[in-house]
């Protein structure tokens, strides 16, 4: 076998892991740290999020930041994971900003901040509206200045190895080859991100498919709180492309179709500025009174920012300009935007502890792919850019630490299990085999049953459904033939494989959300209207059986904050 | 929403079947909004798997998608097909660079560019975190700002001149980036990579007609970056050969 051996592996080039490797090789200068990415590192979608990133700089105290992160959560966060985050975060920010990020500057010199959904005081440091992608080249390219990191772009993980029960490395299809190789690793960690094609209408790119959620769960990791997902109420219809909270957080209000800011009957404190649940649950309502308008994708509502003016407009919100003006043809300086809910971040994912460690041995994971739990049923926006940080470098701390008492696996028994993948992907893909489904047609079906299933609001008979509906797309997965055979740079193959993560996840995801019989931040049932503390103050832990998922419950850590009712 | 019909004509190279790139041809309906990226995706989901290209935001900013399209080096992400409409479109991968597959380009020699111009900061010595941040004031900020906007998405490669029949020459972004660190408050590692900028091949070939300028989808303007960064060459280069103690 020709691929290097690394002391940690990590799998994924976004802010997560780009943090991960770099913390990884500062914490011991002997070691080798493998970066697997199936896109170029600066593709990831951290590129992608535009609003802020929080932490308690300035005149603020981590206590308000760890108790607006809880009350956001909707009392399911784990309060000792927060603690940490709220602290850890500060550090993180300043370290960045060491690294030459461009954060935006008060005229003193100071980082500024703004105010963000949920969060009571302003603590949302920013990049104009272009953060995430400010925060992922400046990692990238601080990352490049250490050559014990070897990077495998355009790589794609197929799945972990284990031995003894422990990760003993991954296996890879090198794209642009189409070898499918082991890469062996004392350690890895999992920073795949998010899962948001699960669903049609979304502002998430084409990468973000769940891999790492789906790798966990086959490997017998259990998938954590899958049933919250968060939809931001502020999307382009037709593409889903995200107008920033960014947007609200400078002044811009939400209007309905008779002229008011209706958000004074949902959140009256906060109005523009509560937490995303609350109001993408706004919209449901005011769709039901027939208070929104009408257009070719659907209902929407108006964001307005032309009174913020101008000059702060290209100041602060360039790229919501930029976006509104390409893609809608609406120059926001003039007109208000047609937004619409859109489904964003999955708080849920792969179950790990404050440590980014899994239930599986030598399996650690961070970013949008890990549930630690900090953001419990509802992430506060700007909290998953400064979670990627703190929770990435952790996580490579972590598995620095665990992997130096590791010995590297036998290349043996390495190269069988590339062997046994290698003919796995064949035989299912790559072999003619008189399959009768598309890729394309199957990832449709699901992302309708998805919809229909696990929206805004959702019940017990159309999860059902969802969860039969899933089942039988697993059944016809398995006729899936894809038009491409070939081994250079064969994107049918990973659609392919990556509409089996899809399926995984999605089962997972149902499976949760039927079983959780209350409302609970994003999680909203019809039939059980109310949070209910007895029952399901639990994360819910999902393990994968040939039978479906089994879900089983874990009591949330309380450190200081008792579950009171959330108003704002 | 009315459906229109356009011919696209996309470069098709299988390196397992044939040796050189050739054409094919594709015929569709598409609503008012569709980008060329839209109408690749619709091909490719419904009509012929193989076709393959790179792409994952959708929204301008990931730097996956460029593409020649009707011989100009465009983001296909946010090229609307009604721009084009009803004229046939030619859809190539990238000018300039190797192919791989189809509309796939080997970007390789633009990452080691990339991380030649050291494009982190240098400094001799760090602040504690503890301290706290360097203070940089808005005004600062703004010197680099620009520079510091690019996406990589390499389609200033494709139209400059020089890298056409200079592949050597290190390029615009690369040199805008090291412009950006050069001009940030935070940094102290100039004198490296003006050395290697100016050392590289096709530098001074370039005129400064300032096509990767007018094709840069975020306004990065590399043309003033290299025009900024040749005038600091030679003054620093007079400087030394001048006055070689005034250096250090
Ligand atoms: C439009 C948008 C705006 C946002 N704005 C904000 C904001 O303002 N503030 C905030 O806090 N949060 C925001 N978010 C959320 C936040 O950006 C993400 O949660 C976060 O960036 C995720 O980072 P990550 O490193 O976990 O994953 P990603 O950046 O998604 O990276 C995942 C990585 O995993 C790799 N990968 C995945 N699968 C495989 C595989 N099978 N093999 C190999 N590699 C693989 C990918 O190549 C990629 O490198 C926003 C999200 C979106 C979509
Ligand atoms: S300078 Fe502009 S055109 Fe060139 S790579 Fe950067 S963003 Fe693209
Ligand atoms: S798909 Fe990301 S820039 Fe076009």
């Amino acid at each position: 076998m020709d691929v290097p051996k690394h002391d940690v592996l990590i799998v994924g080039g976004g802010g997560a892991g780009l943090r991960a490797a770099i913390a990884a090789v500062e914490a011991d200068e002997h070691i080798t740290v493998g970066v697997v990415s199936k896109v170029y590192p600066m593709r990831s979608h951290t590129v992608s999020a535009e609003g802020g990133t929080a932490a308690a700089v300035r005149e603020d105290n981590t206590d308000s930041h760890a108790y607006d992160t809880i009350k956001g959560s909707d009392f399911l966060a784990d309060q000792d994971a927060v603690e940490i985050f709220v602290k850890e975060s500060i550090d993180e920010v300043i370290q960045l900003e060491h690294w030459g990020c461009p954060w935006s500057r008060d005229p003193d010199g100071l980082m500024s901040v703004r105010t963000f959904g949920g969060m009571s005081v302003d603590r949302t440091l920013f990049c104009s509206d272009k953060t995430g992608f400010h925060m992922l080249h400046t990692l990238y390219q601080t990352a490049l200045k250490y050559d014990r990191i070897a990077w495998y772009d355009e790589w794609f993980v197929t799945s972990l190895l284990k031995d003894d029960g422990k990760i003993c490395g991954v296996t890879a299809l090198n794209v642009r080859s189409g070898a499918i190789d082991a890469i062996p690793a004392k350690a890895v960690i999992l920073c795949t991100g998010g899962a948001g094609k699960l669903f049609a209408f979304t502002t998430n790119a084409s990468i973000k498919t769940g891999d790492g959620m789906a790798l966990t769960y086959r490997a017998g990791g259990p998938l954590k709180d899958m049933e919250f997902v968060q939809y931001h109420p502020t999307g382009l219809p037709g593409t889903g492309i995200l107008i920033t909270e960014a947007s609200r957080s400078e002044g811009g209000h939400m209007i309905n179709r008779e002229g008011d800011r209706y958000l004074s009957a949902y959140t009256p404190e906060r109005m523009e500025l509560g937490p995303r649940d609350m109001l993408s649950r706004a919209f449901i309502q005011e769709m039901r009174a027939n208070r929104v308008f009408e257009g070719p994708y659907g209902e929407y509502v108006h964001l307005d920012i032309r009174h913020l003016g101008e000059e702060l407009i290209m100041e602060r919100l360039p790229f919501v300009r930029e976006l509104a003006t390409e893609y809608v043809g609406i120059d926001p300086v003039y007109e208000p935007i047609p937004v619409r809910p859109v489904v964003h971040y999955m708080m849920g994912g792969i179950h790990t502890d404050a440590n980014a460690k899994t239930p599986v041995d030598g399996l650690y994971a961070a970013g949008e792919a890990a549930c630690v739990s900090m953001n419990g049923a509802n992430r506060l926006g700007s909290n998953s850019l400064s979670e990627i940080i703190v929770f990435g470098a952790r996580s490579g701390k972590a598995a620095v630490e665990y992997a130096s008492e590791q010995e590297f696996p036998e290349a043996n028994t390495l190269s069988q299990m590339a062997q046994a993948e290698k003919k796995r992907i064949e035989e299912q893909f790559l072999k003619p085999r008189n399959g009768n489904e598309r890729v394309a047609t199957i990832r449709r079906d699901l992302q309708l049953a998805m919809e229909q299933g696990a929206g805004i609001y959702r019940t017990e008979e159309e999860m059902k459904t969802a969860c039969e509906a899933i089942r039988k797309l697993l059944k016809r997965y398995e006729q899936v033939e894809v038009d491409d055979k070939s081994s250079v740079f064969n994107t049918d193959l990973i659609a392919a494989l990556e509409l089996g993560y899809m399926l995984d996840v999605a089962e997972a995801l149902a499976h949760s959300a039927l079983l959780r019989e209350e409302s609970r931040g994003s999680h909203a049932r019809e039939d059980f209207t109310t949070r209910d503390d007895e029952r399901f103050l639990q994360h819910s832990l999902a393990y994968q059986t040939p039978e479906g998922p089994r879900i089983e419950y874990l009591p949330v850590s309380i450190t200081r904050w008792q579950p009171e009712e959330r108003k704002y | 929403m009315s459906a229109k019909k356009i011919t696209m004509r996309v470069t098709r190279y299988r390196p397992e079947q044939e040796d050189a790139p050739t054409e094919q041809a594709y015929e569709l309906e598409f609503p008012d909004d569709w980008v060329v990226l839209d109408a690749l995706n619709y091909i490719k989901d419904d009509v012929d798997g193989t076709l393959t290209f790179r792409w994952s935001c959708r929204m301008g900013i990931c730097g996956s998608c460029g593409m020649m399209v009707n011989g100009e080096p465009k983001l296909t992400c946010a090229a609307f097909l009604r721009d084009y409409y009803p004229a046939e479109i030619r859809v190539e991968p990238l000018q300039y660079f190797p192919i791989i597959r189809d509309l796939v380009i080997d970007m390789t020699d633009f990452l080691h560019k990339l991380k030649a111009i050291t494009p982190w900061i240098v400094r001799d010595e760090e602040k504690p975190l503890a301290e706290g941040e360097y203070l940089q004031t808005p005004a600062q900020l703004a010197d680099y700002k620009q520079f510091s906007m690019c996406i990589n998405c390499m389609l200033c490669y494709s139209a400059c001149p020089v890298y056409g029949h200079e592949p050597e020459f290190i390029g615009p972004a690369a040199i805008a980036l090291a412009h950006r660190y050069n001009l940030d408050s935070r940094d102290e590692g100039q004198e490296a990579r003006q050395q290697v900028i100016a050392s590289s091949e096709g530098i001074w070939d370039c005129t400064l007609v300032g096509e990767c300028t007018e094709v840069c989808p975020k306004r990065v303007d590399p043309a003033m970056a290299i025009q900024r960064t040749k005038v600091a060459t030679t003054t620093e280069w007079a400087k030394s050969m001048l006055m070689p103690w005034g250096k250090q």
